[in-house]
């Protein structure tokens, strides 16, 4: 009689189907450390089985790309011989049973997929979606996921650059905690995860190997309910200290002549690892797991193939290279052993005690997982939050205090209570620090520098998932040049409700079509992700949440460009025009409590013309500071543009034209395709001049002067002063309002 | 010059503190592995930034421990230049090698920010290119920076201009508005009595380009390149 009952099966998130196909690829039935491979190999985490036939339409190509998706992360050709090595990845579901431990491993996940590939790991971003401050739920996730990306990223010596925040009550009972991490390594010395050479020894290397996180992946894959805080155990425990030491080793590794090919063990571990390495070779593994340095001698071979104990990678060295390869980790105080083989015949053999305890084709555990076409349909619900009468809203009446509300919202106030918990200066490569449209970062022995944001409006993602997947990447091609930056590649991480509703099909189809359309129309490739699916708890589900990591080149240093006013008299010039874009805006959730309506307009040539022109005009030295308008509008943007600057605050003066739009429209709808430029007098015709050739909209719309901001609007008769404020003010309620919250509780 | 920089198990500011001395400041650096007993023709020794050995269990406490711990309090006994950055400071107060002890900051949280530091004592091979009560913006990175000691000690550092640098707030009063982590008399450097091991918790290695926005640490690392040229080699060991 099979040991495999049906409730095992049930527990191992398999279904009838796949188990069929489990005993159609082997011949027979598994055995239970069979059945719990296959059940983490072919989890949605692990096996993309929803995503992947719709993540094949996402253009992967470009002359600069070095490694597209499929690997551990994604490289990019910088020029000088060097490649930015990046990916982002999610930690949700760990996060919020654990926040702390849930965040930390998620950095150190990130970081090994990238100094697995040969790169030196050189800046962190962080994306985080929490419910709101007013819930003690919710503040102890912050603080907890704040203090575990501190406390393993710190540690490890990679600067934590920048990154955003946004609270809404939809996050409450699932946050989001995506890391993303960007390396350099050099462009001929990318390494691969591959277990080419038969016969070449398998070398086991870094922690040991222990009983936690057992069925992460598969925790991952699952929709949460009241019990899930019961899923504790499934969480790994960091050790930013042994992933430090692990990090030097394999850089030294890599350094010599040694190593064939290398994996860490992340979502299923010692499993992952082998099978997927034999599996991109065409090859198989034999595994001794008698070798394998383990926490507790009693471990099965079940806990062992499964554990996602952290800080641990499998490297292929070349035959002969052992013992050097030994010597290495040893002097980093490492615990290693060869552990096996690679062997022709391209079965993953796993043995203990010279028993044969697990026999599967790596090909079918790491690539042949089941594939699933989802049904997908436009939800019913869809028009209700899309239809959105603004004649019913009334106009705003006391512009000062709608502008002061929505600087201490949390979402838009400043996130120094954050960052300052990060170091963001160690590697001294940091030229921008948190706090501007985009983290710049010099690299050594160039001239250059590189630019990284992370954005996603999940709200317009909500409202219509095709438009906000590409305002996404708009914003975030925006933010790159604003800094002063080419847009040159992309990572996603692609956060959505369970897939198996096809209304959350829905949304994921066309997020995706949505990126497709808006990448190819800026040319800025894809080149690695991570899809997490069952974002939902008791049913409710989030908002869709592609979450997008750019990566932009700035070839000259120090023609970087920063958001806040640089000298008193520049003049402020407006780039793009305002509609009446209130749908989804921030400003309707803030102060009418809204969230309807259509997301902006969006058109991708005027998006494409204004990139080209203000990155002309960095590069030609005419701009002194340049800030997107984004969540909280134009009114938003110039305050942060005076008072975001590190040394000082500076006010300005401005008249913003009317038309035939109502008030608040101007001032807080977020229209897109604007940038709000601040320069020398002595450039406002050039500047004028180089828009107009190209057909963006541009306007001197006032001077940097004084110590409040003060904004006018212009109607067909006369100006009327709608904003005026110290500056001082604005950065007081903007500057502290998180802390404030926290303390207040 | 040869400028020895050390490097502990989880030492990350070890390749800054390289960078610095070799790339811009044009000197010879050799880096230094921990279980080295000796320490040979070198002008000064870095102890850099980081969390050695995890410093799980308090700042320092274990890094005291390693092999080139001996070599550098010999080195350091000789009248060799020793210049231990944050956790170097740490691992040099736990080594007995400058008294006092750190405290976690009075926030509890790791604190990563620009603080002002007035340079007390402008007379060390670590202060000679500042002038007197110089105000310099110098970036901290720490969650261990809180300078503790006893009142008899803490009026000897006083007595003998031991106290190198004093946070302070941008236009130079030492207030307890200008203290960044809850520091006893502020203090965010101290030496020891001969004046050639200095500690202190800001980092001069992060703000000494003007391709970073700030330069103000240079002054410091200079002072230490013209200290060493005053200093003869030292050879210390076995």
């Amino acid at each position: 009689m099979s040991v495999i009952t049906n409730d095992l099966i049930a527990q191992h998130n398999l279904t009838g189907d796949e188990y069929k196909h489990i005993i159609e690829i082997l011949g027979r039935e598994p055995n239970l450390t069979e059945l719990g491979m296959f059940s983490v190999m072919w989890s949605e985490h692990c096996s993309y089985k929803s995503s992947r036939v719709h993540l094949k339409k996402l253009p992967t190509t470009g002359p600069r790309v070095v490694q597209g998706p499929g690997e551990n992360a994604g490289a990019v050709d910088i020029g000088d011989g060097l490649c930015v090595v990046f990916k982002m990845e999610s930690h949700n579901h760990p996060s919020f049973i654990e926040p702390y431990q849930g965040a930390a491993t998620g950095v150190g996940g990130i970081l090994r997929d990238v100094f697995t590939m040969g790169a030196r790991p050189i800046a962190l971003l962080d994306s985080l979606r929490f419910g709101g401050l007013d819930t003690a739920k919710n503040r102890h996730l912050m603080k907890g996921v704040v203090s575990g990306i501190a406390g393993y990223g710190n540690c490890m010596g990679v600067p934590t650059v920048g990154g955003e925040i946004v609270f809404n009550d939809i996050y409450s009972l699932n946050p989001l905690v995506n890391v993303f991490c960007l390396g350099i390594a050099h462009k001929d010395k990318i390494f691969r995860g591959t277990a080419a050479g038969v016969g070449n020894p398998v070398i086991y290397f870094g922690s040991k190997t222990g009983r936690d996180g057992i069925h992460g992946a598969t925790m991952a894959s699952d929709s949460f309910d009241d019990k899930s805080e019961q899923k504790r155990p499934t969480v790994q425990v960091g050790d930013p200290f042994q992933e430090k030491l692990l990090l030097e080793a394999c850089l030294e590794l890599m350094a010599g002549d040694l190593l064939v090919g290398i994996q860490d063990m992340g979502a299923a571990g010692l499993t992952s690892s082998s099978c997927e390495m034999a599996s991109r070779a065409g090859n198989g593994i034999e595994l001794d797991l008698t070798h394998v340095p383990r926490r507790e001698p009693s471990m099965t071979p079940y806990e062992l193939m499964l554990s996602e104990s952290q800080e641990r990678m499998l490297m292929v060295a070349k035959a002969g290279k052992e013992d050097e390869c030994l010597a290495i980790c040893r002097k980093w105080d490492l615990d290693v052993a060869v552990v096996g083989r690679v062997t022709g015949d391209g079965i993953l053999r796993v043995k203990d005690h010279g028993t044969v305890v697990a026999e599967i084709p790596a090909k079918a555990l790491a690539d042949d997982g089941p594939r699933y076409e989802r049904s997908y349909t436009l939800p019913p619900y869809q028009d209700i939050l899309t239809n959105l009468n603004c004649d019913l809203i009334p106009d705003v009446k006391d512009a000062n205090a709608v502008l002061l509300s929505l600087l201490e919202s949390s979402t838009i106030a400043s996130k120094r209570w954050v960052y300052h918990q990060y170091d963001h200066m160690v590697r001294t490569n940091t030229m921008v620090r948190p706090g501007s449209d985009a983290a710049v970062v010099r690299i050594k022995g160039t001239n250059k520098a590189v630019a990284m944001t992370v954005d996603c409006n999940s709200r317009y993602c909500m409202l219509h998932p095709y438009e906000g997947a590409r305002l996404a990447v708009a914003e975030a091609a925006r933010n790159l040049v604003c800094s002063g930056a080419e847009p040159i590649g992309l990572t996603d991480c692609l956060n959505f409700g369970n897939p198996e509703r096809s209304d959350i099909m829905w949304q994921f189809v066309l997020t995706i079509e949505g990126m497709k359309d808006a990448c190819e129309h800026l040319r800025v490739p894809i080149v690695s992700g991570n899809v997490s699916f069952y974002n939902e708890t008791n049913g409710l589900s989030i908002y869709p949440t592609p979450m997008l990591g750019m990566v932009g080149l700035i070839e000259q240093a120090d023609r970087t460009t920063t958001q806040w006013f640089k000298a008193e008299g520049d003049d402020i010039i407006l780039l793009g025009t305002a509609r009446e874009d209130l749908g989804g805006s921030e400003y309707l959730k803030v102060v009418q409590a809204r969230e309807q309506g259509s997301p902006p307009f969006l058109n991708m040539n005027a998006e494409k013309a204004l990139h080209d022109c203000v990155l002309a005009m960095i590069r030609a030295g005419m701009v002194q500071s340049a800030h997107d308008c984004s969540d909280g509008g134009l009114a938003v943007a110039l305050a942060e543009s005076a008072m975001s600057g590190p040394d000082r605050l500076l006010g300005a003066v401005v008249t913003l034209a009317l038309g035939r739009l109502r008030k608040d429209a101007v001032l807080f709808g977020e229209s897109q395709s604007r940038v709000v430029l601040s320069a020398k007098l002595v450039h406002r015709q050039a500047i004028l001049d180089s828009a107009r050739r190209v057909g963006v909209p541009v306007a001197v719309i006032g001077s940097v002067t004084g110590n409040r901001l003060v904004i006018s609007l212009e109607g067909e008769q006369s100006a009327v002063k709608v904003i005026d404020v110290p500056v001082a003010m604005l950065y007081d309620r903007w500057a502290f309002s998180i802390e404030r919250t926290l303390h207040q509780a | 010059m040869n400028i020895g920089v050390v490097v502990f198990p989880g030492s990350n500011c070890d390749h800054d503190c390289q960078y610095i001395f070799r790339d811009v400041l044009g000197q010879d650096v050799t880096m230094v592995w921990h279980k080295e007993a000796s320490l040979t023709r070198l002008d000064a020794v870095i102890l850099p930034g980081g969390f050695s050995y995890g410093d799980y269990l308090r700042t320092g406490a274990i890094a005291r421990f390693s092999p080139v711990m001996g070599a550098v309090k010999k080195y350091a006994a000789d009248g060799g230049l020793v210049l231990g950055i944050c956790n170097g400071f740490q691992i040099l107060l736990e080594a007995g090698l400058l008294p006092g002890a750190m405290l976690r900051n009075q926030s509890l949280h790791f604190i990563c920010n620009d603080v002002h530091v007035r340079v007390e004592n402008a007379a060390t091979p670590f202060t000679s290119a500042c002038k007197p009560s110089q105000v310099l913006k110098i970036p901290i990175a720490h969650a261990d920076g809180n300078y503790y000691t006893d009142p008899v000690t803490l009026a000897g550092l006083q007595a003998n201009a031991q106290i190198v640098l004093r946070y302070c707030t941008p236009d130079g009063k030492v207030t307890s508005g200008g203290n960044p982590n809850g520091s006893l008399d502020n203090i965010a450097g101290v030496c020891n009595a001969a004046g050639n091991v200095l500690g202190l918790m800001p980092h001069p290695e992060r703000c000494a380009e003007s391709v970073l926005g700030n330069d103000d640490g240079r002054l410091i690392l200079a002072s230490l390149v013209e200290g060493m040229k005053k200093a003869k080699p030292q050879t210390v060991g076995e």
